[in-house]
């Protein structure tokens, strides 16, 4: 559904430069759409939530809202990142709500066109099929093109209301 | 779009349908304690009723507009002093604003109206004013040429109007005045509407109106937006000419006006004197915004505000003359007082500019300064100044970090910031502060109500309206009080003949009441009724097994037993209360608010149940504790006592969960840490403190935690805006070092702990 409504987007902008912002994870690159980034700032460590999922990092304190952390590392399926002071949160926006993506390291800001854009490959890959919208190659650079849209854990528990 | 900005004035016409039912109701009751001479109350009243009616016509909603009119009617009766405010009008005038709610309810909300009520107070009041009530079908004569096109013009019902309505009194006889009336199509674009104005006239006396068509093009010229009609009109009133302007003054400019003593006609004017003609002349001139015009030019003045204003002249003539000289005589008047009264005569002339003066101003301060802001406006701004709070408690702590002394120039800075953000702390809070005046305002009806249906007397005194509090803690304050003053007149109260036969009056009295103690809103809910019957309310536990047969109980605790879930005490489920859901639910309600209940009753004397509140829910005093390494805030009205287990006080109680004995009871112990999930491994309770609280129903339970920080206010900020809801945490904060702290919903806590364990049954039985 995401990846559908992220190609339509990507039909929209078709011959329009995007900017994505790329970083890493693990040791693979990744980047979003610089419009859903709300800001990017240092790691602090995170209040714990109880009975959360295992990539819900905990909650942090963003200037008076509490910003819940997702720790991407997990969320794709790669080992927990022992996070440090390098570390970095990509504060975005998911529809109404704001969400801190926990990463290794933002790398830079690319401009690129819908030409430059690959299907994501048909691999069996979980990650791939929930989260990666497309693929980018850049100077020999494998960059995965992330949709925002997943990232958020389903919130079972809070809608059950 | 156009959807949109109808949708919005609807919306603003029900909020200020609000505000008029409150001062309708106020005004009633302010009637019946003996405020019936004060005419300012009872023209606030009609006011109130005459603009839900103006208002709903513009809506179509005809049912409202139909008994409003009824209604409108029979208070102009009382307000012209011709229906006497005797206990049974009033009685019918307060029943008839309970309808008029519903209407609007209805109207707003949708659902259904009981006709039968509505038909029934329609009747009590047309027999009261004398006029048949109208046909459900049919709106009445008077409106009906606004019915039909959907449309009531409101009357901008100002004081002023009124007061001098029913305060003119002086005998002047009548005088014969002619007024031509022409209307330009401004008048009709700014919605006035010349029937309104034609009846206000009327209201002054006999009015002969001869509406002059002649100006009428045929069809295929008609400009539809265009004004064609003007009306003569012959109006025998004892009023003065000013009157008679006053009813024109919000069409002033807007059309022709012509008035005039007798048959003369308003061009052939009366020799004037010249200080007044200037003086005239120059406030024209100043209202023009143009220099002072010639005496002369006078009468070539175009526009309409020239025509209008020479229409003023002889009205203003005869008054102002008699008031400031009182040389001339009254030319158009005919010779009003006797000789022997002569000396005084002049009194009320000249008193009466000065007494029209001070009516504008009491108007004035009436149209209290207030803009609507939307809540979320109000919040964020709470947001950001609790942002400021922490982030002057981690500048401070900085400071302190810093070594930097007590007396340095930055530690004085910072105790000015301190201040200033603690100030502007209590002003944010104190725009979303509003008096509890809006809830208490329901409950006389809703005594009006529960006293009918048990046939009993009762009196409602309210005190402290004025007290403020949060408008979150008032919205959700009005289910709990409903529920306890029903219980005070159902339970509380005896019958009539029962008060007798105890040398009480027959009315019973429920004092409600609110003052501020402390930092919290204490609200107190009284009755003169038969106490407590503790003998009876422990024989009803005990039956429902909610107690055991010989628990040893100090009065405090048999009263408290009300408070349980299940507990009813009414021997017949009545209507009123008595459904089961009664005071457990209030309890529960009320400390969901982060208040608490309390009870004292004296057999015989009444019951005074105590109400006790924060003053907002934005903030919460909560005592910070350590578990498993996260730092947690648990609400300090939870906390009913902190203890330091000794091992010998932990007992495992069937597979995996433990006891703390406490005194001669055994209450459960909750193992927060692993309740959350923090760690898996049980604490051991030697290390800890436990935290005794009383959750829902009031069971208690006890919280293990591995350390208690201290006591601190802190901000709430909501974990849902961007995560969801998480079990077991109510809400999150800020503290001082600017990490998140979770805030512990105890009740869910607990009740996670209880599942496959604990039945509550037991455990009170336990308790017992």
């Amino acid at each position: 559904m995401s990846d559908m409504s992220a190609a339509l987007v990507l039909d929209k902008h078709a011959g329009i430069a995007r900017e994505l912002i790329a970083f890493a994870v693990g040791k693979q690159e990744f980047c979003i759409d610089v419009m859903s980034v709300r800001e990017i700032r240092g790691w602090t460590p995170a209040t714990v939530l109880p009975h959360s999922q295992s990539f819900v990092r905990g909650v942090i304190n963003l200037r008076g809202a509490v910003l819940p952390i997702m720790d991407l590392a997990v969320r794709l399926g790669f080992p927990p990142t022992e996070a440090m002071g390098r570390h970095v949160i990509i504060v975005v926006q998911v529809g109404s709500q704001l969400v801190g993506l926990l990463v290794d390291a933002v790398s830079d800001i690319l401009t690129v066109t819908d030409a430059d854009m690959l299907p994501p490959p048909d691999v069996a890959s979980d990650m791939a099929k929930k989260f990666v919208c497309g693929l980018l190659a850049i100077d020999g650079r494998m960059i995965s093109i992330l949709s925002v849209d997943n990232i958020l854990p389903e919130r079972d528990d809070g809608e059950a209301q | 779009m156009v959807a949109d900005a109808m949708d919005s004035l609807r919306q603003i016409f029900f909020q200020e349908c609000e505000e008029q039912l409150s001062e309708l109701e106020s005004g009633l009751l302010e009637i019946q304690g003996g405020g019936a001479d004060d005419p300012e109350i009872v023209n606030a009243v009609f006011r109130a009723v005459h603009s839900i009616k103006g208002g709903a016509g513009a809506f179509a909603l005809e049912d409202l507009v139909r008994f409003a009119h009824v209604f409108e009617t029979v208070l102009d009766e009382v307000r012209k002093g011709r229906l006497t405010t005797s206990d049974n009008v009033i009685e019918t005038l307060l029943r008839s604003a309970d309808v008029l709610s519903d209407l609007v309810r209805v109207a707003r909300d949708g659902g259904t109206v009981d006709e039968g009520r509505i038909r029934a107070c329609s009747d009590e009041l047309a027999a009261l004013s004398g006029v048949p009530a109208p046909a459900a079908g049919g709106a009445d004569e008077a409106d009906d040429g606004f019915a039909d096109i959907g449309f009531t013009p409101v009357t901008v019902a100002l004081p002023v109007f009124d007061d001098l309505d029913v305060t003119e009194t002086e005998p002047e006889g009548a005088t014969e005045y002619t007024i031509v009336f022409k209307p330009y199509p401004s008048l009709y674009s700014n919605a006035n509407e010349p029937v309104v104005l034609l009846r206000e006239l009327s209201r002054l006396g006999e009015v002969t109106a001869t509406c002059d068509t002649s100006a009428v093009p045929c069809l295929d010229e008609i400009d539809p937006e265009g004004s064609y009609l003007s009306w003569t009109i012959q109006l025998r009133t004892e009023q003065a000419e000013d009157e008679i302007r006053s009813i024109f003054e919000f069409v002033d400019g807007d059309c022709e006006l012509a008035i005039s003593n007798g048959s003369g006609s308003s061009e052939s004017a009366e020799p004037v004197d010249d200080e007044i003609e200037a003086l005239l002349a120059r406030v024209r001139g100043e209202v023009e915004g143009a220099p002072a015009p010639e005496v002369a030019s006078e009468d070539n003045a175009d526009a309409a505000f020239g025509s209008f204003g020479n229409s003023l002249l002889p009205l203003e003539q005869p008054e102002a003359v008699e008031a400031t000289q009182s040389t001339q005589p009254a030319t158009a008047k005919p010779a009003p007082q006797p000789a022997a009264e002569k000396p005084e005569s002049t009194q009320p002339e000249a008193a009466k500019p000065a007494a029209a003066a001070k009516n504008d101003k009491a108007a004035t301060p009436e149209a209290a300064q207030t803009i609507r802001v939307d809540l979320d406006r109000v919040d964020r701004l709470m947001n950001l100044v609790g942002e400021l709070v922490i982030n002057q408690a981690m500048l401070s702590q900085r400071l302190s970090e810093a070594g930097l002394s007590r007396s340095s120039e930055f530690a004085t800075g910072l105790d000015e910031f301190e201040q200033l953000t603690r100030d502007i702390q209590e002003g944010v809070m104190a725009i979303r502060a509003q008096p509890v005046k809006s809830v208490f305002q329901r409950m006389p009806r809703l005594v009006r109500e529960v006293a009918a249906a048990t046939n009993k007397k009762v009196r409602l005194v309210t005190e402290g309206e004025g007290t403020e509090v949060d408008k979150t803690v008032i919205e959700r304050l009005a289910d709990p009080l409903t529920h306890m003053i029903r219980n005070a007149i159902d339970h509380g109260l005896e019958k009539p003949e029962v008060r007798v036969a105890n040398g009480k009056r027959e009315e019973g009295l429920v004092r409600l009441s609110a003052t501020h103690r402390s930092g919290r809103i204490v609200i107190d809910i009284a009755d003169d009724g038969a106490g407590i019957n503790r003998p009876r309310v422990r024989a009803i536990a005990e039956e429902k097994g909610l107690i055991q047969p010989n628990a040893q109980l100090t009065d405090e605790e048999v009263d408290n037993l009300i408070f349980l879930p299940g507990f009813s005490t009414a021997s017949t489920i009545s209507d009123i209360s008595g459904r089961g859901v009664g005071m457990d639910v209030v309890k529960r309600s009320i400390q969901a608010l982060g208040g608490r209940v309390s009870i004292s009753s004296r057999p015989g004397e009444g019951s005074t149940f105590t109400l006790s509140l924060p003053l907002t829910l934005a903030v919460l005093y909560g005592m910070v504790v350590t578990v498993a390494d996260q730092t947690l805030v648990v609400p300090l009205t939870s906390i009913i006592e902190t203890l330091k287990p000794k091992p010998g006080d932990v007992h495992g109680f069937g597979g995996d969960s433990r006891v703390i004995a406490l005194r001669n009871n055994f209450v459960p112990l909750v193992d927060v840490g692993r309740e959350l999930g923090f760690r898996s491994e049980a604490a051991d309770p030697g290390d800890g403190v436990a935290l005794l609280v009383e959750s829902d129903g009031g069971g208690h339970s006890a919280l293990l935690v591995d350390a208690i920080q201290g006591q601190r206010q802190v901000v709430i900020k909501s974990l849902e805006a961007n995560y969801g809801r998480v079990p077991g945490i109510a809400a999150a904060t800020i503290l001082g070092d600017g990490r998140v702290a979770l805030i512990l919903d105890v009740d869910a806590v607990v009740a996670g702990s209880r599942v496959g364990n604990l039945g509550q049954e037991a455990v009170l039985a336990m308790a017992g």
